[in-house]
């Protein structure tokens, strides 16, 4: 299911990026990110998409990769473009435009470039200090690293619900809507089960 | 062998909410190598299954894995009990193949090398060795199965359970799965439909209407579970 492949996956590799520690890309990630949102004009804005796209080269992204990336935050950064358009005039829509493309793409090259494990492990080792007020850093971790994870598989069940809506020739959104929310609640208890007899959480 | 007990004045559980009894009292010491569960769907055998290793609790009587109790202490038993389900799109919760074997293998491994190295080495002995860093949603539904259990028989559990494994497979994916889940050297409790199966354990359950209604040789099971079909 192609749609499945759109939220970025880590792509093995030796580059610079893939070597760099996971605290210092999360926080250029974060700098990046705050960049976009404070600085606010046209030229930053394509300086900013440069920036993302170099990264990507940087950290050898196939480029098929960051295409899917952008293809799906289009069709939400055109929406957005579009009342930016209405609202503001042209010039501030496609800054926004090019600003949440250059955001999505530098998100891509972090997931690409960084295992979730990794990513887990490290975030791990930042909330340790909370484990004195009550936080289980572990399931924390786990927590965001399955939230992640959840995404590519609840847009497969999407289309499969849109699929068999269709399929039965119903195209009210209610047709789509509760089998959907269904369909993820279920698949939410039958992981919880899968972790729950894999072990984890019982440390 | 390890031995699982239904113990107590028999094992029984209730469906949550209701009166309605998804397993009769039922007292068992599995103590072979290969043991078969059979039915109709909804008859109980999955539920049976849950029981070992703690996915359902027991509304009366204990069940014990080698003595240890698992509604007291859970976590131990879960050491010792690998559970296989039949829809491994649920049972796989990281991105790629390696990532998930590795998340099996966080609570036996601290070390984060060491725990790659390992996750490697269980997925090239289970052929997915070029798949390492394949996202598990490109993976056929055969090679998912085959990561389910990689990732299970990955922290060495004595007994695997598999609940309907090779439902959702094709022919040659179910032979691979069967073919590696009797190689194991582990005990196993197989829940399955297909009756070939049933007929490679040294003892099989038939279970009926939320009971254990035979419990024998494999094929005088099967023969049993055929009449039952047969009259019905």
């Amino acid at each position: 299911m192609s749609n499945t492949g759109m939220v970025g996956v880590y792509q093995p590799g030796d580059s610079l990026l893939h070597r760099a520690p996971v605290g210092l890309k999360l926080g250029c990630l974060m700098v990046f990110s705050l960049s976009i949102v404070l600085v606010r004009s046209m030229p930053a804005s394509w300086v900013f998409l440069g920036v993302a796209l170099a990264l990507g080269l940087v950290g050898r992204i196939h480029l098929l990769t960051l295409a899917r990336a952008a293809r799906t935050v289009l069709f939400f950064a055109a929406f957005v473009g579009a009342l930016q358009w209405l609202w503001y005039g042209r010039d501030k829509a496609i800054e926004t435009f090019v600003d949440l493309v250059a955001l999505s793409l530098a998100a891509v090259v972090l997931s690409a470039t960084t295992p979730v494990n990794a990513m887990l492990d490290a975030f791990i080792r930042w909330i340790t200090p909370l484990r004195r007020f009550g936080v289980d850093p572990e399931r924390v971790a786990l927590a965001f690293g399955l939230a992640i994870q959840a995404l590519p598989g609840t847009v497969a069940l999407a289309v499969e619900t849109r699929d068999a809506a269709r399929a039965r020739g119903v195209r009210h959104p209610r047709a789509f809507l509760t089998p959907f929310v269904i369909r993820v609640v279920a698949r939410a208890h039958e992981t919880g089960d899968a972790l729950h007899a894999r072990g984890i959480g019982d440390d | 062998m390890p031995t699982i007990s239904f113990q107590a004045a028999g094992v029984s559980v209730a469906a949550p909410g209701g009166p309605r009894i998804v397993l009769e009292p039922t007292s068992l010491e599995l103590t072979e190598q290969r043991v078969g569960v059979i039915g109709a769907n909804g008859s109980g055998k999955s539920t049976l299954a849950r029981l070992v290793n703690g996915l359902v609790e027991a509304s009366t009587g204990r069940v014990l894995v080698d003595g240890v109790d698992v509604a007291r202490d859970g976590g131990a038993v879960r050491r010792r009990v690998g559970f296989v389900f039949t829809d491994p799109a649920a049972q796989l919760v990281m991105p790629t193949c390696v990532e998930d074997v590795e998340l099996s293998l966080r609570r036996h491994e601290k070390s984060a090398a060491r725990r790659h190295e390992k996750a490697l080495a269980v997925l090239q002995r289970y052929g997915l060795g070029d798949h390492a860093d394949v996202s598990v949603h490109a993976l056929s539904g055969g090679q998912k199965q085959l990561l389910a259990l990689a990732g299970v028989i990955a922290v060495e559990p004595a007994i695997v359970v598999a609940d309907e494994p090779t439902t959702l497979l094709d022919l040659a994916n179910t032979r691979k799965i069967a073919d590696l889940l009797f190689d194991l050297d582990q005990q196993l409790l197989l829940v399955t439909h297909d009756l070939d199966l049933a007929r490679r354990c040294d003892r099989v359950l038939v279970v009926e209407d939320a009971g254990v209604r035979f419990d024998g040789p494999a094929d005088a099971a099967v023969e049993h579970y055929l009449a039952t079909v047969a009259g019905r």
